[in-house]
C-alpha cells in the first residue's frame, strides 16, 4: 500500500510539471507583463532594469524552474489587478468554494446514491419513471438556467431564500465558513442544489446502471438461494459491487466540482475562487489565472489519488495485487 | 410395484403437474409443462437432458427464484406436505438456505468477490441459525473443513479470488449446506470444473449428503455423473419429463426412446466404434413445440397417435416413460425400445 501510494505521486509529478509549463506560458503568451507594468511613458534604459529585476532577460528553463521552486511554495506573485500577492488572494475565495463544492456534493451522493438504488430495484414501479424523467432534465438543463430558475421560484416569487452572496460567516482562523450560522445556510442552499444538481443525477443515472448489472450476477442470485434478507442482498452484497465504478464517477466530479463552480459563482455572485477566476480572466490577471490552473491540477491529482485508495478499501482483488484475475 | 421399502415415508418433496410460463410480448411461452416428481429423504435424484429441456429452471422454481417474468402458472410444490410454490416472499426466504439449499454451476462467479468466504458462511449461519457471531464462526470454520479446505482456520479469512475452481465450489458446497438443508438443488456443480477435479466435487458432495442424510436434486447433463451418484433419474425434454425411473434401469433398459437415444450417444468404454450414435434434429425452440409428443419429430418409433395427442408418465415397467408405446390402448407396436 505504501509503495503503490508512493508510486501514483510519482507519477502526478510529470503531470503537475507540464500545468505548470502550461501556466507559465500564459506569461510568455498572454500579454507583456513589462508592458503593463511600465505604464505608458518610460525610457528604454527603465524597461531594461524592470526586465532585469524581474529576470526576464535569463535562460527560459531558469525562469521556469524559478517558477516552478516558487508554484511549490505557493508562491504566485502579485495580482496584476488588486496588487495583492495571489496566495492571500485564493486563500481568502477557497473556503467558500469548497464549502459550496463539498456541500453539492455530498447532496449528490446522499440524495442520488439512493435514488439509484430504488430505481434500479424498482424498475417498473411509477417513482421510478419519476426519477427517471426527473433525472433527464438534470442532465439537459444548463447549470446558469437552474441557477436562475431556482432564484426566481425560491428567491423572487416566493422570497424564502437569499438570491446571492454567502450570507453571514464566522471566522476560524484563516477559514471562513457559513457552515456556522442559519443564514450562511440559507444562502447556500440554492447554489449547492445548482451545482450538485447535475452530478446527482449523473450518479442516480450511474447506480441505477450498475445496480441493474450487479443485480443479474450469479453471486446475487446466490445470496438470494441462501436466503439471505432482501436488505442484506441490495444493500450488503449488490451495492457494495457497485461502489468501484460509483467511486471514480463521483471523485472525478467532485473535481470538477471544485475546479468549474465558475458557472454557478457567477450567477449567485458566490465569493469563491470560481469568482475570482472569471474576474481575473476579464481583466487578464495571468498570476491569478495560473495560480488557479496549478491548483485545479493539484486538487484533481489528489482526488485520483483518493479514488485509487477507495478503490484498495472497497476491492480486495485490487490488494492481492497480481493474486487476482 | 415399489422396489424401495414400503416404510418410505412420504416423499421430502413433491412437484406435481408444474407449470412455469413466460409471459413475452409475443404470446405466453411454456418453458415446463405438467412436470411432476418426487424426492424422498436422503435421495439422490438425478435430472438429465439437453441444454434448455428445463432441468435448470425446475430448480429454480424449487427454490423460489424463478427468473421474472417467469412464473407458475400451474401445479404445486411440497416440502413436507407443504405448499412452498405460493408462500409469501419472506417465508419462501426463510426456507432457502434453512430447508432448500442451492449449488450453482460455477463456482467463479457464485461467490461475491468483495467478502471474505468466512463473511459469506457466517452471514448465512446467522441467517437460519439462532448463534452468537463466534458460534457462528467457529461452526463456518467447521464446514470448511468438513468440504476438505486445507488450514481452514486460517483459509476462513480469505477472499474468493485467493482460491482454486476446485476450492471454490468447495466453499460453495459450504455454503449450500451449512444450515443443514434436507434438500439440495446442486444445477450442474461440476461442469465448469477441470475433469480431475469434477470427480472429487462429486465425491464430496455425495459423502456430505450421505452423512447428513440431505437429499439432493442433481442437475446435469453428465450421464456418469448421474449414474455414478443419482438413486433415480428424471431425463426431461422440451420442458417435460420423458421418463423417471430408478438409475440402473433408465440407464440400462430405458423405457422411453428419447432416453434410449441419450444412453445410446454415450461412448462405449470397452470398445472402439467408427461413429457415436446420435438423435436427428434438435430439441423444439419454446415457440415450436410440436403438437402431440414433443419428441415426435425425431422418434423412430414415431406413429400416428404420437403426432396428436401427448402422452402423460405411463407405467412401463421398471420406470415410468411419456410414451404411447407403453400404453396398453396403444396397437401393441413394440415392448420395449
Amino acid at each position: 500500500m505504501p509503495a503503490f501510494i508512493l508510486s501514483r505521486l510519482l507519477q502526478a509529478i510529470p503531470v503537475l510539471l507540464v500545468v505548470a509549463l502550461i501556466s507559465f506560458a500564459m506569461f510568455a503568451y498572454v500579454g507583456d507583463p513589462v508592458a503593463i507594468m511600465l505604464g505608458q511613458d518610460f525610457t528604454e534604459a527603465q524597461r531594461q532594469a524592470l526586465v532585469a529585476s524581474l529576470g526576464l532577460d535569463q535562460p527560459f528553463f531558469v525562469q521556469f524552474f524559478k517558477f516552478v521552486v516558487n508554484a511549490a511554495q505557493g508562491e504566485f506573485g502579485l495580482s496584476y489587478r488588486l496588487s495583492r500577492p495571489v496566495a492571500e488572494l485564493i486563500a481568502e475565495r477557497a473556503p467558500a468554494t469548497l464549502e459550496l463544492a463539498f456541500v453539492a456534493a455530498a447532496i449528490a451522493m446522499l440524495v442520488g446514491v439512493p435514488m439509484g438504488v430504488y430505481t434500479g430495484l424498482y424498475r417498473n414501479s411509477w417513482l421510478s419513471r419519476f426519477f427517471l424523467t426527473f433525472s433527464l432534465i438534470g442532465v439537459s438543463l444548463p447549470t446558469f438556467l437552474i441557477g436562475i430558475l431556482l432564484i426566481l421560484v425560491f428567491s423572487v416569487l416566493l422570497g424564502w431564500l437569499p438570491s446571492y452572496g454567502r450570507g453571514e460567516v464566522v471566522q476560524l482562523g484563516w477559514w471562513s465558513t457559513g457552515l456556522l450560522t442559519a443564514d450562511g445556510w440559507r444562502a447556500l442552499i440554492l447554489p449547492a442544489i445548482t451545482l450538485g444538481l447535475f452530478q446527482l443525477t449523473l450518479i442516480m443515472r450511474l447506480v441505477r446502471a450498475e445496480m441493474l448489472e450487479v443485480l443479474r450476477t450469479d453471486y446475487i442470485k446466490f445470496a438470494r438461494a441462501r436466503g439471505l434478507p432482501d436488505r442484506s442482498v441490495h444493500f450488503g452484497h449488490a451495492l457494495k459491487n457497485t461502489l468501484v465504478p460509483v467511486i471514480t464517477i463521483a471523485g472525478l466530479q467532485l473535481g470538477s466540482i471544485i475546479a468549474f463552480a465558475i458557472v454557478t459563482e457567477t450567477v449567485f455572485q458566490w465569493p469563491g475562487m470560481g469568482l475570482l477566476f472569471i474576474q481575473s480572466v476579464g481583466s487578464a490577471d495571468i498570476p491569478v489565472m495560473a495560480a488557479y490552473l496549478m491548483l485545479t491540477a493539484l486538487i484533481f491529482v489528489v482526488i485520483n489519488l483518493v479514488v485509487d485508495i477507495l478503490y484498495y478499501i472497497v476491492d480486495p482483488r485490487l490488494r492481492a495485487g497480481r493474486g487476482g484475475h | 410395484m415399489n422396489p424401495v421399502p414400503a416404510a418410505a415415508a412420504a416423499p421430502l418433496l413433491e412437484v406435481r403437474n408444474l407449470r412455469v410460463e413466460f409471459p413475452t410480448r409475443r404470446g405466453t411461452l411454456t418453458a415446463l409443462d405438467d412436470v411432476s416428481f418426487s424426492i424422498r429423504a436422503g435421495e439422490v435424484l438425478g435430472v438429465v437432458g439437453e441444454s434448455g429441456a428445463g432441468k435448470s429452471m425446475t430448480g429454480a422454481a424449487i427454490i423460489g427464484l424463478l427468473e421474472p417474468p417467469g412464473r407458475i402458472a400451474r401445479g404445486e410444490i411440497l416440502l413436507d406436505g407443504q405448499r412452498i410454490d405460493n408462500l409469501p416472499r419472506e417465508k419462501m426466504r426463510r426456507i432457502r438456505g434453512k430447508q432448500i439449499g442451492a449449488i450453482f454451476q460455477d463456482p467463479l462467479t457464485t461467490l461475491n468477490p468483495l467478502y471474505t468466504v468466512g463473511r459469506q458462511l457466517q452471514e448465512t449461519i446467522l441467517t437460519h441459525l439462532p448463534m452468537t457471531p463466534a458460534q457462528a464462526r467457529a461452526r463456518a470454520i467447521h464446514w470448511l473443513e468438513e468440504v476438505g479446505i486445507p488450514g481452514a482456520a486460517q483459509r476462513i479469512d480469505s477472499y474468493p479470488h485467493e482460491f482454486s475452481g476446485g476450492m471454490r465450489q468447495r466453499v460453495v458446497i459450504a455454503l449450500a449446506l451449512c444450515a443443514e438443508p434436507r434438500l439440495v438443488v446442486a444445477d450442474e456443480p461440476t461442469t465448469a470444473l477441470d475433469v480431475s477435479i469434477q470427480a472429487q466435487i462429486i465425491a464430496l458432495l455425495k459423502r456430505l449428503t450421505r452423512d447428513h442424510g440431505t437429499a439432493v436434486m442433481l442437475v446435469t447433463h453428465d450421464m456418469g455423473v448421474i449414474a455414478e451418484t443419482a438413486d433415480r433419474v428424471a431425463v426431461m425434454y422440451a420442458g417435460r419429463v420423458a421418463e423417471i425411473g430408478p438409475v440402473r434401469e433408465v440407464v440400462k433398459a430405458p423405457n422411453h426412446p428419447y432416453s434410449a437415444g441419450l444412453m445410446a450417444s454415450i461412448p462405449p468404454l470397452d470398445r472402439k466404434v467408427e461413429h457415436l450414435a446420435q438423435i436427428d434434429g434438435a430439441m423444439p425452440r419454446l415457440t415450436a413445440i410440436p403438437r402431440g409428443c414433443a419428441y415426435n419429430p425425431r422418434c423412430p418409433h414415431v406413429f400416428d397417435r404420437c403426432r396428436v395427442e401427448r402422452p402423460d408418465l405411463l407405467d412401463a415397467g421398471t420406470t415410468r416413460a411419456a410414451c404411447w408405446l407403453h400404453d396398453p390402448a396403444s396397437e401393441k407396436r413394440a415392448a420395449h425400445v
